[in-house]
């Protein structure tokens, strides 16, 4: 009952905060759909020329680009959730938070879930916003694109959890950005298909191939059109409980919070 | 005991493709000599047949019973027995045999002749020539009337539309088009005809009565250079709705409304897509890829290409049998 307690109110305070933040929904909207309607319109035709799973014929880029763009509504909200833990730190509300007598490892990952589902929140807006803009994936490949935006939500909200731990001033959120998500989000398969690269550099291919953001882009790419990626779904699961564990143990008392 | 037998028996039936009368689809495949069968439940290649060199055009008996095939470089049309993949006759063709119609007695056949400027009318129960009518140079598409009696031919160095009546078997009018004409399609109440230009990048729609042009439909999908845009094969859906246009190297089919003539959307479709056809019950449609080496599958209600499958190198031509 009291891990009950301590949940819901992480839940509720997260989700109070993104509600009494509304441009930063917009600012999650806007971005993916800039990316969706600007930048993927001068590149329409060029990925017509081969199919690749789990397409079963050939895709204008809109339609490759979108799993990429959920993803990186996911990345950003991960790692704005993790530039809050600085402003809580900086706030002091942060003690308060790991002074209650829940353990630290369940408060953080709570933190990790209720940051994950407003990621999802968001992810799905931008999904009804493609739809209506005419990107579309089959019905119940949204539905199954849902647990695959969440469990990836959670793998890069660990990863923030790390940075928000050794991140000591909110203005180092600009390295954060520089330093993570563009290279996270651009040596990955959101906006080019691996085979792609490895057209243009075998070691670009290489850092692509062992990204976590690429699996998580393709876990949710796959589901999409209501199909399973194994070894995607593993690196992903993996991949969270391995940050989860550095994540939890980032948190230490001794380094003064 | 009985129910067992049966099961074993439908078993069978299911692994022998030959036995099986689903629907198929036939594709010609230019490069490699063969007609891959696709089935039309599974949407899979089921079988590949070997057939004379180059096979283009490709059309079935009234009957369903034979396919049709231009050998085109074995200056032949084969004649290959659905039921057991295996060539059983010939039909004399005439130099080089690349697109031919079946005249709706099921009987005649028009193959137009591209190196002699030729149409030669063959008898199918004869297996004879029954006459070769003069035409504009390098004949390519051929298109007939419902009621069967006017048939056209596209010539594409002369870029007309020659009018021909199967009933004299004389060439009675000729309408200009746009460069390189490659398809000629009527409408299903034969009061239109729709002839496509692949150089000049436009479908021409006649007014079938007084042969006037009403119309010139031009094409510009999204991103795709105008040279791309080369018009091919045309297929329009029998209760007058759409029309679907092969834009060849723009890698699109365009989905005309056949009332307003205006274009309605574009689908992405393999590299190079040349001829298209759809199943009986017009609810889906099939493109051949050349270049890509494969065919996509429209889904005709819901205007969406649901599959591209592979086939044999740089396929050509289409026929789908429903039975």
């Amino acid at each position: 009952m009291i891990y009950w307690y301590g949940f819901s109110g992480i839940c509720k305070r997260e989700l109070l905060r993104f509600w009494s933040q509304k441009s930063r929904f917009f600012s999650a909207l806007v971005r993916p759909l800039l990316w969706l309607i600007v930048f993927a319109a001068g590149f329409r035709a060029a990925l017509g020329i081969a199919i690749i799973e789990p397409y079963e014929t050939y895709i204008n880029y809109e339609e490759y680009i979108l799993p990429g763009l959920c993803a990186m509504v996911l990345l950003f909200n991960g790692m704005q959730s993790s530039l809050s833990m600085v402003y809580d730190r900086e706030m002091g509300s942060m003690k308060v938070l790991l002074v209650s007598p829940l353990p630290r490892g369940f408060l953080l990952l709570s933190k990790v879930v209720a940051v994950a589902l407003i990621s999802l929140l968001q992810a799905s807006a931008f999904l009804l916003f493609a739809w209506l803009y005419g990107i579309e994936a089959p019905l119940t490949g949204y539905l199954c694109a849902l647990p695959a935006m969440l469990l990836t939500a959670m793998m890069l909200n660990t990863l923030g959890l790390i940075i928000g731990a050794w991140v000591r001033q909110l203005e180092n959120f600009a390295g954060v950005m520089n330093f993570v998500i563009f290279p996270m989000f651009f040596m990955s398969s959101a906006l080019y298909p691996l085979w792609k690269m490895q057209e243009a550099s075998q070691w670009l291919y290489l850092i692509c191939s062992y990204n976590p953001f690429t699996f998580g882009t393709e876990l949710i790419r796959f589901a999409l059109y209501g199909e399973f990626s194994a070894l995607a779904f593993w690196v992903v699961t993996l991949s969270t409980l391995l940050f989860s564990v550095m994540a939890i143990a980032s948190f230490k008392p001794e380094r003064r919070f | 005991m009985y129910l067992q037998s049966l099961q074993k028996l439908c078993l069978i039936a299911l692994l022998l493709p030959g036995l099986s009368w689903a629907g198929q689809v036939y594709v010609s495949n230019e490069k490699d000599d063969t007609v891959s069968v696709i089935d039309l439940d599974s949407l899979e290649v089921v079988d590949t047949w070997l057939v004379g060199d180059r096979p283009r055009g490709i059309i079935l008996s009234k009957d369903q019973k034979y396919l049709y095939i231009c050998a085109s470089e074995s200056d032949t049309i084969q004649i290959l027995d659905r039921a057991t993949g295996q060539i059983v006759g010939e039909l004399p063709s005439g130099e080089d045999p690349e697109q031919f119609i079946l005249h709706p007695n099921g009987d005649w056949l028009y193959a137009a002749n591209e190196d002699d400027a030729l149409l030669t009318v063959i008898d199918i129960p004869g297996r004879k020539v029954i006459t070769q009518i003069d035409v504009g140079l390098e004949p390519e598409g051929v298109g007939i009337s419902p009621d069967g009696n006017t048939l056209i031919v596209t010539s594409e160095t002369s870029n007309m539309a020659h009018w021909i009546d199967t009933r004299t078997n004389e060439n009675i009018h000729n309408s200009l088009v746009d460069a390189r004409p490659r398809d000629a399609k009527f409408t299903a109440d034969g009061k239109q005809l729709w002839v496509s230009a692949e150089i000049g990048g436009t479908v021409s729609v006649f007014d079938a009565n007084s042969r006037e042009e009403i119309k010139k439909i031009h094409f510009s999908p999204k991103g795709v250079h105008a040279d791309k845009v080369q018009p091919v094969g045309i297929r329009l859906t029998e209760n007058g709705k759409y029309a679907f246009v092969a834009l060849g190297p723009s890698n699109h089919v365009a989905i005309v409304d056949q009332q307003t003539l205006e274009v309605l959307d574009y689908l992405l479709v393999g590299r190079r897509v040349w001829q298209i056809t759809m199943t009986p019950d017009e609810k889906m449609l099939f493109t051949t890829n050349g270049v890509s080496g494969d065919v996509s599958v429209i889904d005709v209600d819901r205007l969406k290409v649901i599959k591209s499958i592979k086939v044999g190198r740089f396929p050509w031509g289409v026929a789908i049998a429903d039975e």
